[in-house]
C-alpha cells in the first residue's frame, strides 16, 4: 500500500523566535529551518510500516517555498521514496494546504496519510483534519501507536484523560504525536541516495486549487515578558513568601 | 450574531472548561446557544442549561456520538451550524479533533486557540510556542473556532434557565469505530482546571520518586503534571504533560520541581500567577520566569516543603 507524508519546513525548535519590530511577524531572516519535528515522526512511522512490509511506496509532500526542497530530501534520506513539492510564496494556510493536499490525494490514491498533529510555527492542529473531512477519510489524531490490519487501521491516541483507541477503516488519516517513535538519523550515504530519488515540483494551479487565506494576520506581538523574581535562601524563606508575599497557600 | 458553544463533557457531566468557551461566546456578543452532543447525555444538557447567559440548548443524544468520534460529530456541527455565525469548542483534545473538520466543510478556515476576542471577527491566539502572540483577522462569513479555557474566567454555572431542545439529527459516517480507552483515575484536581498546580521532570528521575509530590499535592489541594522528559521515560502517563504539546495550565501557583525550563515547557505554564521553582541547577532556565526559585536538591527540600505546610 501506498502511504502520502506532508512534511513542513519550520523555523528549528531550537531557535529562539523574534518578533520583527514593525509587528508584521517573527523574523525569519538568517534562521535556521528544520523539518516540523512532529513531520519527522510522520515520516518515521511510514518507514517503520515499510520495513515491516506493510506499506510498499513512501510518498513526500511539502507545500510552501522552493527551499522546502531541503526538507523533502531529508524525507527521501530517511526513507521516502519520492516526494512533490507544490511551490508557492504565499502565506499558505491549513484549509488551502488540505486542498492541495487533496488533488494529491486524489491523484496518488494513497490508503493511508501521516501528518504532524501540529506545526510548531503555526501551532494550528487542524491540517489533517481538515484533509480528512475533504476526502471523507476516517481520522486517527494525536497518534501513539498505530497497526495496520485487515484492511483497517487501529490507532491509540493521546487525549487530555489518558489514552483511548479508536478503528479506522482505509484509505484514512493519522496525525502524530510525540511518543509515536523516535525518528532516526539519515545516514551520509542515504543523503546521498535520496540526492537522486525523483523531486516532482507542481503550482498550485496545477492543481486547480485556490490557496487564497482566510484569515490575515494584523499583528504579532511578542508576548509580555515575565520578570524574573528572587532567590530565596531556604525552604522556611519560600514557605513565608508564599504565605504572606504571593498569598498563595 | 450568534454563537454556538459544542460542549465537552463525559456523558455525565459537563467539563468546566465549557464555562470558559462561553465567556468567549459572550465577548463576541450575540445569543449564545450550547450543544451537547453524547449518549445518555441528558444531565449534562440540564446543567448547560443553568449556565448563565445561555439562551438555548440543543441535546443530540444518540449511539453515534458516544465517543465524540470526530467524523460523526464534525458532521452533526457542520450542520447544525447553518443556523450561527460562530461556532466554538473548547481546545481541548476533543475540540482539536473535530472542529476543523467542521470548518472543512463549511469550507471555512478554522481560529484555532484564541486567548482573546478583540471583535466578533478578530482574534488573539499565541503561535511558536507562546513566544509570539498574533492578531488575527477572519473573511469567512461562518466562524469555527477553538478557545484555550485557561485564558477567559468562566462564567457562572447557574443562573441560568435556557430551555432545552431535543436534536433528532443522528450522523454516522460508519468509517471509524471505538475500540476502548484507558483514562487516568485520580482523585486530584484535573491539571487545567487546578488552583494548584505542582510538576516533576526529569530530575525525579523515576516514577515511585513522584511519590513526594503526590503526598505535597494532596495536602495543598493541587494537581500534579510533568514535562515531557519525565512522560517519555514512563515515569507518569502523557495526560501529566504540561507544555507546548501537552496541557496549557495558569493556576494560582505552578511548582516546578526538576525541570529544566525548556521553552516548549514554559509553553504550557508561563501564565501561571505565580511560579516556584526548585532545581539544583543555578543556571537552569526556569529560574528566569520563576517569581521564587530555590537552588536545592529536590529530594530534601520537597519533603522539607512537605513537612512545613
Ligand atoms: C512562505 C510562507 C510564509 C508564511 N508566512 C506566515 C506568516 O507570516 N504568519 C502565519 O501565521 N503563517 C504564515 N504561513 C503559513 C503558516 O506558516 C502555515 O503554513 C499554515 O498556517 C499551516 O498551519 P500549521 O502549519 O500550523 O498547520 P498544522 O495543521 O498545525 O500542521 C499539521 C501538519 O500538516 C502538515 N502540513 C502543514 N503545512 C504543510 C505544508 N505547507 N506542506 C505539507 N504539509 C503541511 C504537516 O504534516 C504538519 O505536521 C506562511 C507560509 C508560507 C509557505
Ligand atoms: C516538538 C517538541 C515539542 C515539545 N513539547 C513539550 C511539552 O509539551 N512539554 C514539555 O515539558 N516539553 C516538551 N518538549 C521537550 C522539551 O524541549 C524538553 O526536552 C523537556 O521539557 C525537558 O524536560 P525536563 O526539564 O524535565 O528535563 P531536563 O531538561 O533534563 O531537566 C531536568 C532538570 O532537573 C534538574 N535536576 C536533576 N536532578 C535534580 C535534583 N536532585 N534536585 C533538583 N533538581 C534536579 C536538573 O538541574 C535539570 O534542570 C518538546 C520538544 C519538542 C522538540
Amino acid at each position: 500500500m501506498k502511504v502520502l507524508v506532508p512534511i513542513k519546513r519550520v523555523i528549528d525548535y531550537n531557535v529562539k523566535v523574534r518578533v520583527k519590530a514593525d509587528n508584521s511577524g517573527v523574523d525569519l531572516a538568517n534562521v535556521k529551518m528544520a523539518m516540523n519535528p512532529f513531520c519527522e515522526i510522520a515520516v518515521e512511522e511510514a518507514v517503520r510500516l515499510k520495513e515491516k512490509g506493510v506499506v510498499t511506496e513512501i510518498v513526500a509532500v511539502s507545500i510552501g517555498p522552493k527551499t522546502a526542497q531541503e526538507q523533502l530530501r531529508t524525507a527521501m534520506a530517511l526513507g521516502a521514496d519520492r516526494s512533490i513539492l507544490v511551490e508557492t510564496d504565499e502565506d499558505v494556510q491549513p484549509l488551502g494546504i488540505a486542498k492541495a493536499l487533496k488533488a494529491i490525494v486524489d491523484e496518488e490514491k494513497p490508503e493511508l496519510v501521516i501528518l504532524g498533529k501540529q506545526a510548531i510555527d503555526g501551532d494550528n492542529n487542524q491540517t489533517g483534519q481538515m484533509l480528512a473531512a475533504l476526502t471523507g477519510m476516517p481520522q486517527g489524531t494525536f497518534a501513539s501507536e498505530v497497526n495496520v490490519a485487515d484492511g483497517k487501521v487501529k490507532v491509540t491516541r493521546e487525549i487530555d484523560g489518558g489514552l483511548q483507541t479508536v478503528e479506522l477503516s482505509l484509505p484514512a488519516v493519522v496525525t502524530t504525536d510525540l511518543r509515536l517513535n523516535e525518528p532516526r538519523y539519515a545516514s551520509l550515504p542515504n543523503i546521498m541516495k535520496a540526492k537522486k530519488k525523483p523531486l516532482d515540483t507542481k503550482t498550485a494551479a496545477d492543481l486547480g486549487v485556490d490557496l487564497t487565506p482566510r484569515v490575515t494576520t494584523v499583528s504579532v506581538e511578542a508576548p509580555a515578558e515575565r520578570q524574573a523574581g528572587i532567590i530565596v535562601g531556604s525552604v522556611d524563606e519560600l514557605v513565608e513568601k508564599l504565605k504572606n508575599e504571593a498569598k498563595v497557600i | 450574531m450568534s454563537v454556538l458553544v459544542y460542549a465537552e463533557h463525559d456523558n455525565a457531566a459537563l467539563n468546566k472548561v465549557t464555562l470558559s468557551v462561553v465567556a468567549a461566546a459572550k465577548a463576541i456578543g450575540g445569543d449564545i446557544t450550547v450543544l451537547v452532543a453524547g449518549k445518555g447525555c441528558g444531565a449534562v444538557a440540564e446543567e448547560a442549561a443553568k449556565i448563565d447567559g445561555v439562551s438555548k440548548v440543543l441535546c443530540a443524544d444518540n449511539d453515534a456520538y458516544e465517543h465524540q468520534l470526530a467524523e460523526n460529530v464534525g458532521d452533526l456541527v457542520a450542520e447544525v451550524a447553518a443556523d450561527y455565525t460562530h461556532v466554538l469548542a473548547a481546545a481541548t483534545t476533543t475540540g482539536k479533533n473535530f472542529a476543523p473538520r467542521t470548518a472543512a466543510l463549511l469550507d471555512v478556515a478554522q481560529v484555532s486557540e484564541i486567548s482573546e476576542v478583540i471583535d466578533a471577527d478578530t482574534f488573539k491566539r499565541p503561535i511558536y510556542a507562546g513566544n509570539a502572540i498574533a492578531t488575527v483577522k477572519s473573511s469567512d462569513a461562518k466562524k469555527v473556532i477553538t478557545v484555550r479555557g485557561t485564558s477567559f474566567d468562566g462564567v457562572a454555572a447557574e443562573g441560568g434557565s435556557a430551555a432545552v431542545e431535543a436534536l433528532d439529527v443522528a450522523k454516522n459516517a460508519g468509517t471509524s469505530s471505538f475500540v476502548g480507552e484507558e483514562l487516568a483515575k485520580s482523585d486530584r484536581p484535573e491539571l487545567t482546571s487546578a488552583e494548584i498546580v505542582i510538576s516533576g521532570g526529569r530530575g525525579m528521575g523515576n516514577g515511585d520518586n513522584f511519590e513526594i509530590l503526590y503526598k505535597l499535592a494532596d495536602k495543598l489541594g493541587a494537581g500534579v503534571g510533568a514535562s515531557r522528559a519525565a512522560v517519555d521515560a514512563g515515569f507518569v502517563p502523557n495526560d501529566m504533560q504540561v507544555g507546548q504539546t501537552g496541557k496549557i495550565v495558569a493556576p494560582n501557583l505552578y511548582v516546578a520541581v526538576g525541570i529544566s525550563g525548556a521553552i516548549q515547557h514554559l509553553a504550557g505554564m508561563k501564565d501561571s500567577k505565580v511560579i516556584v521553582a526548585i532545581n539544583k541547577d543555578e543556571e537552569a532556565p526556569i529560574f528566569q520566569v520563576a517569581d521564587y526559585g530555590l537552588v536545592a536538591d529536590l529530594f530534601e527540600a520537597v519533603p522539607e516543603l512537605d513537612g512545613k505546610l
